[in-house]
């Protein structure tokens, strides 16, 4: 049987700052009982949502890590006949007893399991095409047969489904249009303030501006081939700490560029751009409206 | 209701179909858009699109459908027809249908604007409802999920501000070329094969062999699945591809980083390839090669991908003589070569950076399109393109 999911109303946690909107997309998941599909750039803090949203549920938390090599079928049960073979050529364990060789993958585990959970399907994009398709049954059913043993397994709670992509891969059209999608945006200026607070608790204001000034602008620049992300930014943080640049050399420069910018063309054209006489902001009024609201 | 968004946002290319809309209608029957056209602009976007890049799409067909809702007084007839909807709602009280009765729409609108105005001079956000006060006419306190609220929770800006900043520009792949996106469709360009060194376990074979040798283990091995695919690029420099140097440098970028190829090579020509390429964009006559020599040496299915803007002066491609540089004089036509290539090779696409909508306009891009299939260069177009290089062979060019 599977309880009503009307009770379950998701709010946040005290750790993820979550938007609006993505508490909204996850509450019309749980609502519409279909599959969250969480897309966005690396380090908007895709994979952590779904933990936080167990947690902020009070849910247990299952998670499948897809790798390019993962099937389907693993996710709900793998044979072990290795296993088997090996203890029946050294007569260990009870060979005649298939069940005790099938184990349960992530899907299997929440579909088994007394109380609801949470699954994470993480990076989806990395497997085969062919990989959500495979899944489909599975997602709208929640039931699968062990074809082994002809054991049908159905979930005793219907799982709340978060699958995150990276867009290494196109999914399948039949694949999306059964789930309710969400894009995390890049985090805007008060988020990203927010997140820099966390890794560098006591950073001093007019740095933080500064370095937040060079790191938008940065990402403004169209012809850019690798935008820097979050993680380079707080690595950027660190450098700059570390080796006790002053302020106003942040101001005017963009110092140890090679913790921001990870492409060598990116970083010739910048050298390129200084070397012209290229200015770099100092100013959030330089950076254009999107920055100053 | 709404059927006209649906519509919309088929015309605006974003693809969704009845599985889509039966489920944001099922989540607009459960009230999950609240009491605010935010969380219904977002609500509608995480049922209805599957993609990032139809945000853009969505945002302009939203504004189309809802554009009335910014406060202008010509309002669309969807959002009278949504206000009408409310009277409908079950979830009211007989005292507010009675009061939803007694005014029209005309009056409903009347307040509605006037909420409007008001908060635009507050600047408090939302808060407040249509209608006055505490009697609103969709119900107290934000739990009627057909009321509408302007605006949202302070600091949030409101669906129609959003959908009119259009920020999911970037992210559209039918204008723009993303580096990374355009990796993802040149990963396409797959024809995985088996050959070489036998150097991976083949496990399904392994077990048989194993069977059959009554249980003692028997490895078997295989040669690794590669990639077979050979990609030869020719590419028009200088002149008119000039505005052109950023998506070509970034296609070129996405290419090199491609390392899943057999092999790759690039050759360079100016306007239209004559009986030599350059070896790079200066095209010195040294480095050149003969175009004759890299037909004899390279074989039928190598994929070539030629990108140019396919626009120039009609001699230079159907006269003989027709090189306008003076030091290549030569007497085979352009289009000859053109011919040529085409026949050498099993597949071979036209990269255009050029809109789409003016390849028309000279008679050199119409020319050339009849040799081969051409495709503009973005994101959407060089999946086709990689689509064309490598999928079944259609019949229409």
């Amino acid at each position: 049987m599977i309880e009503s999911p009307e009770f379950l109303q998701f709010r946040g946690t005290e750790d993820y700052i979550a938007s609006a909107p993505l508490v909204d997309a996850v509450n019309a998941a749980i609502a519409l009982e279909r599959p969250l599909l969480i897309k966005g750039e690396p380090g908007t803090g895709k994979t952590l949502l779904a933990k936080h949203v167990a947690e902020g549920l009070g849910l247990e938390f299952e998670m499948w890590h897809v790798k390019s090599t993962s099937k389907a079928q693993e996710g709900l049960y793998i044979y072990d006949t290795v296993q088997r073979l090996n203890d029946a050529r050294f007569g260990d364990g009870n060979v005649a007893d298939i069940r005790s060789y099938i184990k349960l993958g992530p899907m299997g585990r929440s579909f088994s399991a007394d109380k609801r959970r949470v699954l994470l399907i993480d990076e989806i994009d990395k497997a085969d095409i062919e990989f959500p398709n495979d899944l489909l049954r599975e997602l709208d059913e929640m039931r699968f047969t062990v074809m082994e043993t002809s054991d049908e397994i159905v979930a005793q709670h219907r799982p709340l489904v978060i699958i995150t992509s990276n867009n290494e891969r196109e999914l399948p059209d039949a694949f999306l249009r059964r789930c309710v999608f969400h894009f995390i945006e890049f985090p805007g200026r008060k988020l990203m303030e927010q997140i820099v607070a966390v890794h560098h608790p006591h950073l001093d204001a007019k740095l933080l501006d500064q370095v937040l000034i060079k790191f938008y602008w940065l990402r403004e620049q169209s012809q850019m081939r690798k935008k820097p992300s979050t993680s380079e930014l707080i690595d950027w943080i660190s450098v700059l700490l570390r080796s006790g640049v002053s302020v106003e050399k942040i101001e005017a420069h963009i110092p140890f560029l090679g913790a921001l910018l990870k492409n060598e063309q990116d970083t010739e054209a910048l050298d390129q751009y200084h070397e012209r006489g290229g200015r770099y902001p100092s100013e959030w009024a330089e950076l254009g409206p999107r920055y100053n609201n | 209701m709404f059927l006209n968004l649906f519509y919309e946002l088929r015309d605006e290319g974003v693809p969704v179909g009845m599985q889509e809309w039966m489920m944001f209608l099922a989540a607009l029957e459960k009230g999950l858009h609240g009491s605010s056209l935010r969380r219904f602009y977002h609500l509608a976007r995480s049922c209805l699109v599957k993609s990032e890049t139809f945000f853009d799409g969505f945002d302009r067909a939203f504004l189309k459908v809802f554009e009335g809702v910014e406060g202008e007084l010509d309002i669309e007839p969807q959002l009278l027809e949504w206000l009408e909807d409310a009277k409908t709602f079950e979830g009211l009280s007989e005292e507010q249908r009675a009061m939803l009765e007694r005014l029209s729409s005309d009056e409903l609108l009347q307040k509605f604007l006037q909420t409007l105005a008001e908060q635009d001079e507050r600047h408090d956000g939302g808060g407040r409802w249509v209608g006055t006060g505490g009697h609103s006419p969709f119900g107290h306190s934000g739990e009627h999920p057909t009321g509408i609220r302007v605006g949202g929770k302070p600091r949030n800006r409101s669906a129609m501000k959003v959908a009119e900043e259009r920020r999911f520009r970037d992210y559209r792949t039918d204008e723009t070329l993303d580096i990374r996106q355009t990796r993802v469709a040149l990963r396409r360009l797959r024809h995985l094969t088996r050959s070489g060194a036998q150097s991976e376990l083949d496990l399904d074979e392994t077990v048989d062999e194993t069977c059959r040798n009554a249980g003692e283990i028997e490895l078997v091995f295989r040669p690794e699945r590669r990639n077979d695919v050979r990609l030869l690029l020719l590419m028009d420099v200088g002149g008119t591809m000039d505005p052109f140097y950023e998506p070509v440098s970034k296609l070129l970028t996405a290419l090199h980083a491609e390392r899943g190829l057999r092999a790759f090579e690039a050759w360079y020509f100016h306007n239209c390839p004559y009986e030599l390429l350059g070896r790079d964009a200066r095209l010195l006559r040294q480095d050149a090669i003969p175009t004759g020599d890299l037909l004899r040496r390279l074989t039928p299915n190598w994929k070539v991908l030629i990108v140019g803007d396919a626009a120039m002066h009609p001699a230079e491609l159907l006269e003989p003589f027709g090189n306008i540089d003076p030091r290549r004089m030569t007497e085979t036509r352009g289009i000859d070569w053109l011919h040529r290539i085409e026949a050498h090779f099993e597949r071979v696409v036209w990269l255009n950076p050029e809109l789409p909508e003016l390849w028309d306009d000279a008679e050199t891009v119409r020319l050339i399109r009849r040799i081969f299939p051409m495709f503009h260069l973005s994101t959407d177009g060089i999946e086709q393109a990689v689509k064309a290089l490598i999928g079944a062979r259609s019949t229409v060019h």
